[in-house]
This record gives structure tokens, sequence and C-alpha cells, in this order.
């Protein structure tokens, strides 16, 4: 039987073969994989691109104390960007769940309609939901925007969930007792995890400090975001550490809307401003790539 | 037989199954069109369209192979100029050339601008093979999805999902043609798992050929495959499907090579509400429900898997798997949502939005008190509108968004609420279709009118009024709910009032009556509008009328009758005078005969009192049709237009009255009479 840790390393292995940067987690604090400038910014532009890599997604208002046996604050995703998508990427993912033990012909595989939207983000994608036996096992999207740019190359995103897909395969009815690794379980790594975060962030986390970094990283945002037009040397402008206070601001919103601390009111505004810093960072960024 | 045989197969990566039937149709009037408008289309053509979420099937039999040939003339000189003193100009000479003929098998055409020199030569029809290679490509992309995409780059072609190949075959032969650096070919592309991924197909054995690489093109096959399997996994259990149409019509436009398997779960989660078990297996995981002899929700499920079969059992074991963690979360749920109130949620819902223009759910619920108490609601009724929303807060209803309502009837039921209270909330949404029924009870359909009024109040004050196809908020559903609940709820409530003299929102309403009455309930269209232009405010009494002058309007005296309202009504209107402000008649100038006896007449069938139902409504049209005689005889005998200004003047008013009063029923200078 492979560990949690056993298949993500075939997945990588398997994407790395197919020609893939093999990517570590980007070391902020984001929702999913998409997110990470690997996925956000690279699929901008007409360079392509491809990138694998596992990202640990926080997802405040999933937490529940590590009481239920399916839903986590934070879950591992394997982020798969094959920038333009070749013509028998279906083909190649079913491979990839070949490549880590699943023998198809046992199984019921089905696409189910899921079309991906991030508002925040500006991005828009068409694609799927991948059902095995019943289970969702991968979002699979097509991207067609991206900080409200229309993608000159459409990558093809897969989203493996981890858990799940280890679950499945070890015949876990709980994420808490799969084998990470021999000896240890996920619980016994990641259960402290899970209940501290949940208390933090449905009980105890600052409000008005969260507002307050909140604003303090929308305005850092924005400084940069005016400084680049009169920037003397655009090409080693920091249009990447913008990206992270854009990473920053998401969070924090999500941290402040897992506190209920966001009225239906400021609701739509919030997401608003976040996602006015995400389009701004992403035509900065292509206006970047265009001077080479 | 003649002509060719055609397949065209469109292979894609997985169209949503909802939109493939709607495809397929257009796709078959694109075709159509395509013969049509290139000479192919004749008697012998007959079309045939398939689908499987990965490929658009067209068939097409007696195809011509090309089109007839056709005269076409070409237009030279005028012949003033092609020729001088009987021979041919350098003009005439010039033109013969380039149509590759001599002088004299030149023809002269006459046009309104003089005589012209012309060629008629025979244009050979072109082959249906180039004609299909030129346009399917552009017919192809023309097929018309709900939202599509592009996936060869920016600017390229926009399709439901990306298009992989193309079979495109008239006879032997492939079409030609590309989209989006596909080429149309011979070969298709077998079941992802049960097939070759090339397979080469002809015309004739293109569905057996893919049939033994796992697809069942059929859609009807496909259907009858599930059914069977079905019937095959429950005979001898004892136990019975839950029929589900629409679960069907998804999973047959889900699967390429269908096969059922029958799952189960623990009997202890029957101890969860019935309809969270069942929203869970349909809406979530698209499994048919199990009752046992007797009925009742059994332990099963039916899965449909789009693969031949489960010889180790694994599909089921991980389907089994998926619902019990599904079952565990709802039942979390359950038990975590009644630790609070329904009425202690009330205020959670002031950070619901509702619509942005609208305010919250907070806002509504306030109006949809006051409205429930403004439609005479008892106090059950009262609190039941209080607590409808209050689900919305819920995590069972932020998980199954389908149960919104019924979970508030639920949760309101296990707090002890009283039956009409919860029951009331439990069907306020209710009929959320044409097919679904009215809430049950008195308290059920003031909630439901409630709800739905408030909505459409809103909107329409806020000018968010649906224009065509564009309904995001449903406003015609709620129309139409509002319409049902008072007419099949037999409420006398004065719908006009509560429309707050919205005159757009009162015409949207009538639209909705036209269209109940007329394509729902098969009334005829001139006796809708018969009793629409006397008024409705009250829609069980409009439904009233209606259906008394559908019962009194076969009988021989009503449609002559009908005619002389008419006429009645043209000789007022002439004569400027409104029935309503007729007068009083002034009997001492009737004249003996024709005159006096319809004034007695139109006495004996004035209506008296207050009309209640049906029933008195038909008598009262009785007594009306009755009147014809009476009514025909004034008209053959009697002159309207009379010398003496007094007698006109009073034969008017007669008339007058006689329109005002039976008016109120209906008004029959609408009905459309035979004679």
């Amino acid at each position: 039987m492979d560990s949690f840790q056993d298949i993500l390393f075939k997945l990588k292995s398997y994407w790395a073969e197919r020609g893939c940067v093999i990517q570590e987690p980007y070391d902020l604090e984001v929702g999913a994989g998409t997110m990470a400038p690997e996925t956000f910014l690279r699929v901008l532009g007409p360079k392509p691109y491809r990138v694998a890599y596992v990202q640990p997604s926080r997802r405040p208002a999933d937490g529940r104390y590590g009481e239920n046996p399916n839903r986590l604050y934070k879950h591992w995703q394997l982020q798969v960007i094959l920038k333009p998508s070749p013509a028998d990427i279906v083909e190649q993912y079913l491979d990839s769940l070949t490549a880590i033990g699943i023998d198809l012909r046992q199984h019921d595989i089905k696409f189910e309609e899921d079309n991906w939207e991030s508002p925040t983000l500006g991005a828009w994608g068409i694609g799927w939901q991948v059902m095995l036996d019943g289970l969702e096992i991968t979002q699979f999207t097509y991207f067609q925007q991206c900080g409200g740019v229309d993608l000159d190359l459409v990558p093809a995103e897969l989203t493996y969930g981890l858990e799940r897909l280890t679950a499945f395969l070890q015949g876990r009815d709980s994420v808490y007792d799969i084998e990470w690794a021999p000896g240890f379980s996920y619980g016994d790594v990641r259960l402290a995890d899970e209940v501290q975060f949940s208390v933090y962030n449905f009980e105890l986390a600052g409000v008005p400090t969260l507002w307050k970094l909140f604003e303090l990283h929308e305005g850092e945002c924005r400084r940069l975001l005016d400084a680049f037009a009169d920037y003397p040397d655009q090409r080693r402008f920091p249009v990447l550490p913008a990206y992270d206070q854009v990473l920053k601001c998401s969070h924090l919103f999500n941290l402040l809307d897992s506190r209920g601390a966001i009225s239906v009111t400021e609701r739509v505004g919030v997401i608003g401003r976040v996602r006015k810093l995400a389009v701004g960072v992403a035509g900065m960024w292509l206006e970047q790539e265009a001077l080479g | 037989m003649s002509g060719e045989n055609f397949l065209l197969e469109i292979g894609t990566e997985e169209i949503p199954d909802w939109m493939i039937p709607p495809a397929l149709k257009d796709l078959e009037r694109l075709f159509q069109g395509l013969l049509e408008a290139n000479g192919l289309s004749s008697p012998g053509v007959s079309l045939r369209l398939d689908a499987t979420p990965r490929r658009l099937v067209l068939r097409a039999s007696g195809v011509p192979v090309r089109q007839a040939d056709s005269e076409e003339i070409l237009t030279g000189p005028p012949r003033a100029a092609a020729f001088k003193d009987g021979q041919p100009t350098p003009a005439a000479l010039g033109f013969a050339r380039k149509m590759g003929v001599e002088v004299s098998a030149l023809e002269v055409q006459s046009t309104p601008k003089g005589d012209y020199l012309c060629h008629r030569r025979l244009a050979p029809g072109r082959a249906a093979a180039d004609i299909l290679a030129e346009a399917l490509p552009e017919l192809i992309l023309k097929i018309y999805f709900p939202k599509t995409m592009y996936w060869s780059g920016k600017g390229g072609p926009r399709f439901i999902r990306p298009i992989r190949w193309i079979v495109a075959l008239l006879g032997e032969q492939v079409v030609p043609f590309e989209i989006a650096g596909v080429r149309s070919g011979g070969s298709t592309c077998g079941h992802r798992l049960l097939g070759a991924p090339e397979v080469a197909v002809s015309c004739a054995d293109y569905e057996e050929r893919i049939r033994e690489n796992g697809v069942l093109v059929s859609a009807e096959e496909r259907r009858r495959r599930i059914e069977q399997g079905i019937d095959a996994l429950l005979a001898g259990t004892g136990l019975r499907l839950k029929p589900d149409p629409g679960l069907m019509q998804t999973l047959v436009y889900l699967t390429e090579w269908p096969t059922p398997i029958l799952g189960g779960f623990d009997q202890a989660y029957l101890e969860l509400p019935e309809e969270v078990l069942v929203t869970v297996m349909r809406h979530h995981q698209k499994y048919f429900s199990v009752a046992d002899a007797e009925g009742r929700l059994a332990p099963r499920f039916v899965a449909v898997m789009n693969t031949s079969g489960d010889p180790e059992g694994l599909v089921r074991q991980g389907n089994e798997r998926v619902l019990r963690a599904r079952f565990n979360d709802a039942r979390f749920f359950w038990d975590v949502d009644r630790r609070k109130s329904l009425e202690a949620r009330l205020e959670d819902l002031a950070h619901v939005t509702y619509q942005a223009k609208l305010g919250t759910y907070r806002d509504k619920t306030d109006r949809m008190v006051a409205l429930v108490r403004q439609l005479g609601g008892s106090e059950h009724a009262v609190r039941a509108a209080l607590l409808s929303k209050c689900d919305l807060t819920t995590d069972m209803v932020k998980e199954l968004t389908e149960l919104q309502g019924i979970m508030g009837g639920l949760y309101a039921r296990a707090q002890g609420e009283p039956e009409p209270v919860w029951r009331a909330i439990y069907e306020h949404y209710r009929p959320e279709s044409m097919e679904d029924a009215i809430p049950s009870t008195l308290e059920g359909r003031l909630v439901s009118l409630a709800d739905k009024l408030d909505a459409l109040q809103g909107c329409f004050a806020q000018g968010m009024i649906p224009s065509g196809s564009r309904d995001p908020f449903a406003l015609r559903r709620a129309a139409q709910g509002v319409v049902r609940v008072l007419v099949e709820g037999e409420l006398a409530l004065p719908l006009k009032k509560l429309l707050a003299g919205d005159q757009a929102l009162a015409e949207f309403f009538a639209d909705r009556l036209r269209y109940y009455f007329r394509d729902v309930r098969g009334f005829r269209y001139d006796e809708v509008n018969a009793v629409l232009a006397a008024g409705w405010d009250d829609l069980s009494d409009l439904a009233s009328r209606l259906a008394a002058l559908q019962q009194v309007r076969p009988t021989e005296n009503f449609e002559p009758l009908a005619a002389s309202f008419k006429r009645i009504q043209n000789i007022l209107r002439q004569a400027g005078v409104a029935p309503a402000s007729a007068g009083v008649v002034d009997t001492t100038l009737l004249e003996p005969g024709a005159e006096r006896e319809l004034r007695e007449g139109f006495l004996a069938a004035r209506v008296s009192g207050r009309l209640i139902g049906q029933h008195d409504y038909t008598m009262a049209l009785e007594r009306i049709a009755a009147l014809r005689p009476r009514v025909d005889k004034f008209f053959d005998e009697v002159l309207v237009n009379a010398p003496d200004a007094r007698i006109r003047a009073n034969r008017l008013t007669l008339l007058g009255n006689l329109l005002s009063e039976f008016s109120a029923i209906a008004d029959f200078s609408e009905i459309v009479t035979t004679e």
C-alpha cells in the first residue's frame, strides 16, 4: 500500500517525466494552488510553461476542529499546469491515475461539468470534476481568463485532491487515518494544526488586527502599482513582491470571513478591492514580460 | 434508393449532459438548412441524430451526390454596340471569345435598359462533397451551446469542449476539412476504457464498430440498458426503484456504456429525514433511491457506471464509502443545526443578502410577515412566514441548497412548532414548476404567495423586469406560482390590490393569466380574453366565470347573443354612450312589443346579489343566453335611432343597462363568433 507521501512522489515523477518543472509549495498562505504565482502569473502571456507542485491550501471557513473525517482547514493539492494544453491531456491525466496504482478497468471514471471561477482573482475556466467511483478526485480546468485578461495560450489545470485520493487508495473512511509515512498517520502529522487553526480562525483571530493588516497590505500593493509607470527600469520592478501583497489580502479576507466579520454589504466591496489589486498586478506582469 | 449515405461524428471531450439534446436539435436544423440552401434537400433524404458525452453524430441517407445542373445567363455588351452594318463589332467578338463560343451562338436578351448580347450556358451542379467540405466547419461551430470555450489559443474557434477528432464520410469518401488543427477523416475513437483510441469506420458499419469499442451511440439503447440492468438487479429482492426521469436522462447522457450497480448503506442512517437522504443520493451522487414493498426508503441505492461491469465490487465499495461520508456530514449538520432554534436564527438573516437592491433576508422576512397579515393569514401563517427563511443559515441548507424550505419545515417540526406552521414552511417554495403541486394547506399557500409577491413587487419596483429570455430572478415562475396558488387554491383575494398599482406588473400578470388559462388549462383564447376584459382582481372568481362561459358557450343561443352584444356595443359607441353611465330607463316611453319584452326579459335575467362560484355564473349566463329571441326581435322590429330624441335616448339607455349588467361576467364582444 502506498503512503500519502509515496503517492505524492509518484505523481511528481509522473509529471516530471512529461516535461514539468517540479516546484515546491509557494511559501505564503493561499486558498488554492491556482493562487501561487507559478499558476496565476505564469498562465498569462504567450510563453509556454509546464509546472507541477504540491500546494497546501488554506480555507479557514472549511475548518472543523479536526472533528469531521472529510473536511479540513488546510488540504494538500497537487497542482499541474500545462500551457498550452496538449491534445491528449485527458489521456495523460488518466495515465497519471494508473501511475499511482489505480487500475482504471476496475473502476468507474466520469467527467462531470464543473466550471471554475474565482471572483477575487478575476479568473475563470471551463472544465469538469473528475469522479472516480462517485468520489471527486480532481478538478480539471481549461483556463480562459486570469486577472481579467483573456489568455493567449489555453492552459490545462489539473488539481488533485491528495487526501481524498489517498483515502480512496488506502480504503480509509477518515482522512486522519490515512498513512502519511510508515508509522505516521495523517492525524499524527496534522491534527493539532487543524484544531488550533480552527480555534484561531473561528474564535480568537483579532478582527481589528486583521482589518489593519488587510489595509496595510492593500496599501503596499497600491503603492507599488502606482509606482510602476514611472519606474526607470521596469524590468527590475518588484512585480512579484506586489503579488505577494495580493495573496496576503486574499488570505486576510478569508480569515475575516470565517470570523463572520464581513457583513453582506461589505463583502462584495472587499472582494472587489482584492480583485482590483490582482488585475493590476496581472497587467503589470504582462507589461514587464513584454519588455523581454 | 438514390443518393449517398453521410456520416458526421464530432468527437469532443466530455460535453455537459444537459446541453446534448438541444445541441443535437440545433445540429439537425443547421444541416437541414445547409441541404436546402444548396439544393441538396430531397424527399429521399432522411436524418438521424445521436450523441454520447464524447460525440455528436449525424447520419443521413439519400443525400444527392451533386446539385442539379442549372442554367445561367451571362450578359455582354448592348446589342447596339455589338453589331455595325450587320457585322459583329470587336466588343461582340471579345465577349464571344471570353465565353468560348462563336458570335453566332450568342443570344439577345431584352432588359429594361435595352437589348443586350448574352450567353446562356449550363452550369453543372457542384458535388455534394465539395459543398459539405466547405460548409461543415462553419456549421459545426455554429451549433448553439449556453457556454463555450476556446482551446487552441486566443482568437481560435469556440465550442462547448475541445474537438479532438472528426469523422466525415460521404459514401466511402472522406469529406475533407479542418477545425482548430483537427482534420476530418474516417476514424473514430472508442470508449476511454473499453475501446481502442482509433477505430476505422464506414457509413455502413459505424454503429457496429463503435459498439465493439464500448460505445452505445443511441441514447434510447443506453436508456434500455440501464432500465434492464436495474430490473435484473432488483429482481427477487422485493425492492422497487423510485422512478426519476430527470436523473435517468442525465445518466443516459453522462455515459457511453452504462451499467447499473446496486449498493447499500447502514440502516442507522434511515433515522435521518428521508428528504435529506434522497437529496444527497440524487443531487450529489446521481444515485437512484430504492423503496421496499411498503414504499419505505430502503438502505440501498442504484448507481450507474460508465463501464461494463464491476467484477471485484470495487466500484460498489467506492461509492458506498463516498455515500457514507456524505451521510455522516448530513448527520452532523442535522445534529448541530437543531441546537439553535429557527427563531434564534432570525437575527442571522440580517447577514444574508436576498438581493443587493432588496436588502437582506431579514428585510424580506419582515415584508413577508406584513403581506401574510394583509392577506388575512392566521397567527399560524404569520409564524410560518416569520420562520420561513431561517433555514438559510443552517449548515444543512448551505450544503444542500435544494432542501431550502423543506429543512425549515423539518427543523420547525423537530422543535415543536404546530403542524400548520411547519407544514407551511416546508411547502412554501411550491409550486416550483408547472408540474409541482401547490402547498397543501391554507397557511402554506399564504406564505407561498407572500414569498413570490414580495419578489415580484420588489424586482418590478427596482426595474428588474424580465425581457425576452432574460429572467434572472425567475419572476415568470414566481408569477405563475401566484396564479396557480390563487386559482387552484381557490383563494378569493384581491390580486390587483396586492400589486399596489404597479402597471407593468399588472400587465405581466395578465400575460401569465393568459398563458395559464390557455396553454395550461386549455381554454379558448377568446373566452380567456372575454373574462379578462371584464376584470381580474379575484382569480378564483375569474376561474369560475371562465368555466361557466366555457360550459354555456356550446348552447345554441350563446354565440348569436354574443354577436348581438357586439352590435349593441357598436351602437352605443357610435352614439357616444358609455354603458356604465346609461342611467335609468323611462318605462313610460317604451313601446309595447319587442321593446317592452326586451326590458322585461332583462329584468328577469338580471342578476341579483353577488355571484359566487361556477354554478351561479352558469345559471346567470344561461338566463342571459335565453334572452336571445327577445334581442333578435328588438333589432328586427325596433329602430334605435328613432326620430324622437327622447325615445332614442331611452332606447340607448335600455341597451346600455343590458350591456353593463352582463359585462361584469365577461365582455361578450371578445367572443369570436362564427356568424
